[in-house]
């Protein structure tokens, strides 16, 4: 990296134990916020802040979720989707039927709803793990989207079954504009990854983690299988339910079920296999590079053919790609992106010396 | 006989024929996973892919059987590149991230296929009439179609083929062995990747002959792999090992859904059969998660 | 018996001398289906002791341990802990009384460092919720703190400092063991269960194991119950010894009392019948 380790001194396990134990990496991470929170909004075009940033922020929620229940705690997930269904749908509910729910409470609220059917549906983890969880949770995704799909009440019987999103507005002021939307999408989810990151290096990950590689010596130490993986599949619910409300109300803006089928559910376990399983910022790698490849498949066929190329090929292109990327993730760099990041950083350290 | 009871029957036979078709596909899940303990999420893409590409060689102008050898050769060209450039690495590596390269896998094959072949469905002639045998209908008023029965004899010849090759075969013991362990099987002389190779390109024509008897019912389109996810359920009810255990829960499967989505259905607006084997995998992982037939999964110290 | 007060080190007073009886067992059978693991099993485990179990494979010794532990339920028999009959054990509730134990082939939680399974073995003192952890509230930061000095002192006590954010599976067996054993101390345990804790290493390795075993004893006066091969380490650490030969017991007592025992002799040398 840019920077070097050597002359850093940790006189105590509190100074050791810091989210960012080196000062430099947060001096970076207050310039990086500051640019987020106060050039970004100012500088970045409508474009980039609707069509990029939003779904990004969004989506990097999701696929943390996914990575919370399915790289800390071991927990094979093929469900995301139908929880962010859940979120969506619900967080319409709260502010279509009550109109002065602010939309952060909204979003929270929305957030648990998806937790409590995250619950009910990891029941089966604590019999089955691997492809035979991954089926169960293939129930969540077709049942939640099924129920929403059929059932009027949700979107207050609209004949259409599309539901259009609300004006976000916190306590009177409204945020409209891409660039005010994208400041609310950034701020819950900053929140929600220093709690994500608090969890996953504390006492709570590490009980996620031994479940994951140990579970009988996880049960003999105290404990509890069946709380743990409830808790990571109601908490990794929870950030899916979020994200998918986010994603809705200020990425879609018009919504239906359909919207959170399968494919969507694969897309975030492509983010999280090409991110790094069991990271945190893998989570937001793995979502830029799944939005960013379509975009930059675009361009490259307009430098290469002078026009766009029919939408089905870049498609299915898109698929072989990410399926070869997958399986050469698997098997030189099961850690991801995160991980090649860090092994790049790590090389840096020692630069120029080989060892 | 009282219509109603007819009827009934009817959308019986209708779900039971259904669900040979998914014990098919599910059979060529058994097939790698008792050889290779790999569960190949890819299955659903190789039927997909394997059909496609079918068709689309008689598109070339290739006659019928020529193009059936073609698309035999491709899925043997499958399995191989698969076995070189998916199994090999992964080599003794824990069972989900097998799984999770087959699911890499599946996206290759799908994406692969559309790129060559274009997205439109298809239609598939195997030339056997889809529209109910008369006899059959005057004799008892069920309405079954030429092309079910075939999809039900077909898929009773190969299970049977596949049942004596397992247990009464050198071919079938060395695949025991190899699902037992890798490096054990290694050990002893038996050479992992022909074993491979063999195991999935056998699973890539059972995934073919699926294809072709789905794709002439419902088209050859996109919404297969759909169709073929529906494998998984079956193949939970059914227990992962057993070969008759996926003929079984198939069958129970498409029985279940016809019934629900006809009886149930019209009071919810119908699509019950999109989560309802789901579900019912669901209840068996609750109370018996080694399936009907499948082998106890027991947890040692 | 009197009690024991003579430490390891010969001359040297036991800082927590042997006392009564802690876990009581009595009468265990235990089988699965038709097969016999355990049959009417009955010893005694005294506060603050190293108490070996031996026998030839497949003796029952692990299963005699698993039962300890809560992992099987014996069809037949009771389970004393300080006097108090105990049903239905569970893992969890065997730990939560105090019992900690280390696994024959190596359980570590393979993908985490060393601190962080040494951390995780702190399972039952941490109390704060998800939601503590996830706010940094005052009772969650206190507990990781607490956490990581008190495994700080077992890295130390251990003398893996240099590895202790390296992650296990990258590191050789015999610290993997030593690792594991490590993960057991982080629990506070009064009981602590070994599982062949010197199976597979060498005689380097085997030496610091035992003298990590005594020391821990010494130190904080857990008391042991291990299962090991070699019989020379059991006799030269261990205070009692049991042995078992197809389920059932065949021996009782001090290493001398038990090497001389003629049963004991027949199982291991082997006799004509």
């Amino acid at each position: 990296m840019y920077y070097r380790q050597a002359g850093t001194y940790r006189t105590d396990y509190a100074q050791d134990m810091r989210l960012l134990p080196l000062k430099e990496d947060r001096i970076l991470l207050g310039v990086v916020l500051l640019a987020a929170f106060a050039v970004i909004p100012f500088t970045a075009s409508d474009y980039w802040l609707s069509a990029i940033l939003i779904p990004w922020l969004c989506l990097s929620l999701v696929a943390l979720g996914q990575n919370i229940l399915m790289g800390y705690a071991g927990q094979l997930s093929l469900g995301a989707a139908g929880f962010m269904a859940a979120g969506a749908f619900a967080c319409w509910n709260f502010m279509h039927r009550v109109d002065w729910m602010p939309f952060p409470v909204a979003v929270f609220l929305s957030g648990l709803i998806a937790a409590a059917i995250g619950i009910v549906f990891g029941l089966p983890s604590l019999r089955v793990r691997g492809l035979y969880l991954a089926v169960a949770t293939l129930a969540s995704q077709f049942f939640i989207v099924w129920v929403i799909d059929k059932f009027g009440w949700f979107k207050d019987y609209d004949s259409s079954g599309i539901i259009t999103a609300k004006d976000i507005v916190i306590f009177g002021k409204s945020f409209t504009s891409p660039a005010e939307m994208y400041l609310v999408v950034l701020t819950i989810t900053v929140v929600l990854t220093w709690a994500a990151m608090n969890m996953a290096r504390g006492s709570v990950g590490r009980n996620w983690q031994a479940v994951r590689d140990m579970d009988v010596a996880a049960e003999v130490m105290g404990l509890s299988l069946l709380r743990t993986k409830l808790q990571a599949f109601a908490i990794s619910s929870f950030y899916c339910g979020v994200g998918g409300a986010l994603f809705a109300f200020t990425y879609l803006k018009s919504v239906e079920p359909a919207a959170f089928d399968i494919n969507l559910s694969f897309r975030v376990l492509f983010m999280v296999l090409i991110g790094g399983l069991g990271t945190i910022i893998g989570s937001f790698y793995g979502a830029g590079f799944i939005l960013l490849l379509p975009v930059f498949l675009n361009i490259f066929f307009h430098a290469l053919f002078g026009k766009a190329v029919d939408a089905t090929i870049t498609s299915a292109l898109e698929q072989v790609i990410f399926g070869v990327m997958i399986i050469l993730f698997m098997i030189y760099e099961p850690l991801g992106l995160a991980k090649l990041w860090q092994n790049f950083q790590e090389r840096m350290r020692r630069w120029p010396f080989k060892f | 006989m009282n219509p109603e009871i007819l009827f009934f029957f009817e959308v019986l036979l209708g779900g039971l024929l259904a669900g040979v078709m998914y014990s098919l596909v599910a059979l060529g899940f058994v097939l790698i996973y008792k050889a290779s303990s790999v569960f190949n999420f890819a299955q659903g893409a190789m039927v997909f892919f394997a059909v496609l590409s079918f068709v689309g060689f008689m598109e070339l102008g290739l006659p019928f059987f020529l193009a059936l050898l073609v698309t035999v050769g491709l899925m043997v060209l499958v399995g191989m590149a698969t076995e070189r450039f998916v199994l090999r690495p992964l080599v003794n590596q824990h069972e989900d991230t097998l799984l999770m390269a087959t699911i890499g896998l599946a996206f290759v094959l799908e994406g692969l296929a559309q790129l060559v072949w274009g997205v439109e469905v298809r239609r598939l002639d195997l030339g056997i009439p889809d529209v109910p045998i008369m006899w059959i209908a005057d004799a008892t008023g069920i309405f079954v179609s030429a092309l079910d029965l075939v999809a039900g004899l077909v898929a009773a010849v190969m299970v049977a083929v596949l049942a004596i090759v397992f247990s009464r075969t050198k071919v079938g013991l060395g695949l025991r062995a190899v699902a037992d362990g890798h490096g054990a099987a290694m050990s002893i002389g038996i050479p992992l990747s022909q074993v491979w190779v063999f195991v999935w390109a056998t699973a890539g024509i059972v995934a073919l002959v699926a294809g072709m008897l789905w794709g002439a019912r419902a088209g050859v389109q996109f919404a297969l792999v759909g169709l073929a996810l529906k494998a998984l359920p079956v193949l939970i009810i059914g227990g992962f090992t057993s070969v008759p255990g996926v003929i079984v829960a198939g069958l129970i499967v498409g029985a279940s859904e016809k019934l629900a989505e006809v009886y149930i259905g019209p009071y919810f607006g119908g699509g019950i059969e999109g989560w309802a084997p789901y579900m019912l995998a669901v209840l068996f992982l609750m109370f018996r998660p080694e399936g009907l037939f499948g082998e106890r999964i027991i947890r040692r110290v | 018996m009197n009690a024991v007060t003579e430490s390891h080190v010969p001359g040297v007073e036991r800082a927590f001398p042997i006392g009564g009886p802690i876990l009581q067992l009595d009468a265990i059978s235990l089988r699965f289906g038709g097969v016999h693991a355990l049959t009417n099993i009955s010893f005694d485990i005294r506060e603050h002791e190293v108490r070996a179990i031996i026998g030839p494979n497949g003796a029952g010794k692990s299963s005699m341990l698993n039962v300890i532990g809560g992992l099987y339920t014996p069809q037949e028999g009771t389970i004393r802990f300080r006097g108090e009959t105990l049903s239905n054990m569970t893992p969890g509730k065997a730990a939560r009384m105090g019992i900690a134990r280390t696994f024959q082939n190596i359980a570590l939680f393979k993908r985490m460092t060393v601190l962080e399974n040494i951390m995780a073995g702190r399972r039952l003192f941490t109390h704060a919720s998800f939601l503590e952890v996830a706010l940094q509230l005052p009772r969650a930061r206190r507990e990781e703190l607490e956490s990581r000095e008190k495994a700080e002192e077992i890295i130390e006590f251990l003398e893996i400092q240099q590895i202790r954010k390296t992650q296990v599976s990258r590191l050789p067996y015999g610290l993997q063991k030593r690792v594991e054993l490590g993960r057991a101390l982080a629990a506070e345990p009064q009981i602590l269960l070994l599982d062949e804790p010197m199976a597979g290493m060498n005689v380097e390795e085997k030496q610091d194991m035992c003298r990590f075993i005594l020391d821990v004893n010494d130190h904080y006066g857990t008391t042991m119950v291990l299962i090991e091969h070699d019989m020379g380490v059991v006799m030269d650490i261990s205070d009692r010894v049991v042995v078992l030969d197809y389920g059932k017991k065949i021996g009782d007592g001090p290493p001398d009392e038990v090497r001389n025992n003629k049963d004991v002799i027949d199982a291991y040398l082997g006799v004509a019948h």
